[in-house]
């Protein structure tokens, strides 16, 4: 386990931090597997808010499981109808409130730019669970964690990443994530969900080798990873284009026997129906595992946010 | 300046000149400084006159407002060769080329209609940081969104 270490700060956007910072935070995760399911008291005296405006499954539960297990305690909602918001109450004054009452605040929202903002009103520390379709960066660092715990070393390898680029956070955050790595990015895609300018500027800011297909047939036999993400219905502008371009891309085995045999896919979830069901039962499926590691790697990010004894 | 606008516009005894400010976007500097002519001081507007250095040129004058050099710099934005001489009692007492802000607080509105600075109940205030001059890239330091001199223009309600 890490010392004393305390990062008391905001986490905002993967690019906030370092690759030892990434480092510290997977050696402490390895040391949190262990507690994972059962009990470390060192936030006893600390209480986590969790601000969650958007619907989430994972990272909501496995924050505040994360807090359980470290003894400290939850406090927060889901989904703004249950709070002040509906009568008309702004995010600065329900983030002031937070503030007050908690030693560290998690937020998921649909604007982004929200947990920058709510960074910047709050005294404690703000976590960023996801704001528009920009930033995720506790969901990249579990997704670094979960191919660091499969290969040991990132650098190297080869990481296709499928779906939607255009839209989804975690793309967005795990290639920003990925820049402090060497690595090989194939980019698979239909082709209206193809990464934003800001995407490709920061690639090739970074000098990050890449390249683009829209079939996945063309780069499995190439790849160490295969990041799987869904469709962002709820992003799309326009609903007509979501209809027109749904189901378009599928992994299933007659894909996957194309791969390495050490191939692994990941997926944040939830899933629709761009993973086959029978991929679940295959050795190259990891998504549930890496889903599971959300505890402990959250638990080691909470620990370092909020201190903690050694 | 050229003989033909000296003879169109008298020296100002008390403000600010603004030469070399590529032709055509004379409009976009006054709104840049927060000028629309409804707030009483004088003011000069010469477009499209000839120039040794750019071909053609714009040139603003304005007498009686003080302008600080921050906000006469964020003209850089859209005039990035403009040239700035401060005048007193018809003398000129400084003179500087702008150089373009890093940060730009509050002026632009950021293009993503769903960017936390677009919220009317939030107290938050625009943000972009200076990526590229040239081109110009400004990105919203909020959303992350780009914005070029097109979206620039159309932000100060020029396009």
């Amino acid at each position: 386990m890490v010392g004393s270490l305390v990062w008391n700060r905001d986490v905002i956007s993967v690019l906030d931090f370092s690759k030892e910072d990434f480092e510290v935070l997977f050696s402490e995760a390895l040391s949190m597997e262990r507690y994972a399911k059962s009990k470390l008291d060192i936030l006893g005296d600390k209480v986590l808010a969790l601000a969650f405006f958007e619907p989430s499954t994972r990272t909501r539960l496995s924050f505040e499981t994360a807090m359980l297990r470290l003894g400290g305690r939850v406090i927060g909602f889901s989904g703004a109808e249950a709070t002040s918001m509906a009568k008309g109450e702004n995010l600065a004054d329900t983030i002031r409130m937070l503030d007050a009452y908690a030693n560290a605040i998690v937020i998921r929202h649909s604007l982004e730019g929200a947990a920058k903002f709510a960074a910047e009103v709050a005294e404690s520390p703000v976590i960023n669970a996801g704001d528009g379709s920009q930033n995720h960066p506790t969901q990249a660092m579990l997704d670094l964690y979960t191919i660091w715990r499969e290969f040991k070393v990132i650098d190297g390898l080869s990481i296709g990443i499928l779906g939607d680029l255009r839209y989804a956070r975690v793309v967005n955050s795990l290639v920003q994530a990925l820049s402090y790595y060497r690595v090989r990015l194939h980019l698979i895609s239909p082709e209206l969900l193809r990464p934003r300018q800001e995407l490709v500027e920061f690639m090739n800011s970074r000098g990050i080798r890449y390249d683009w297909t829209n079939d996945p047939y063309n780069v499995i036999s190439d790849l160490d990873v295969l990041y799987v993400v869904r469709i962002q219905k709820e992003r799309f502008p326009d609903p007509m284009e979501y209809e027109r371009i749904k189901g378009a891309y599928k992994v299933n085995l007659k894909l996957i026997e194309g791969g390495k045999p050490n191939l692994i896919i990941l997926h944040p979830l939830p899933r629709i129906d761009e993973i086959d069901f029978a991929v679940d039962n295959t050795p190259q499926a990891r998504y549930f595992k890496q889903a599971g590691f959300g505890v402990p790697l959250r638990m080691a990010l909470l620990r370092l946010v909020l201190g903690g004894g050694s | 300046m050229s003989g033909k606008s000296e003879l169109i516009i008298s020296k100002i005894r008390n403000g600010v000149v603004i030469d070399h400010i590529p032709a055509g976007r004379a409009l976009l500097v006054l709104r840049l400084l927060g000028i629309s002519g409804r707030e009483g001081f004088r003011v000069a507007l010469v477009m499209n006159v000839e120039s040794r250095k750019l071909g053609t040129k714009d040139i603003v004058k304005i007498e009686g407002r003080e302008l600080t050099k921050d906000e006469l710099n964020l003209i850089a934005l859209v005039a990035p060769t403009a040239t700035v001489n401060m005048v007193r009692d018809y003398e000129v007492t400084s003179k500087f080329k702008v150089t373009m802000p890093n940060v730009v607080e509050g002026l632009l509105k950021c293009k993503n209609p769903k960017c936390i600075t677009n919220q009317q109940r939030e107290p938050v205030k625009s943000r972009f940081r200076l990526v590229s001059r040239e081109p110009l890239k400004l990105v919203c330091d909020y959303c992350g969104t780009i914005h070029e001199l097109s979206d620039i223009e159309r932000s100060l309600g020029l396009v």
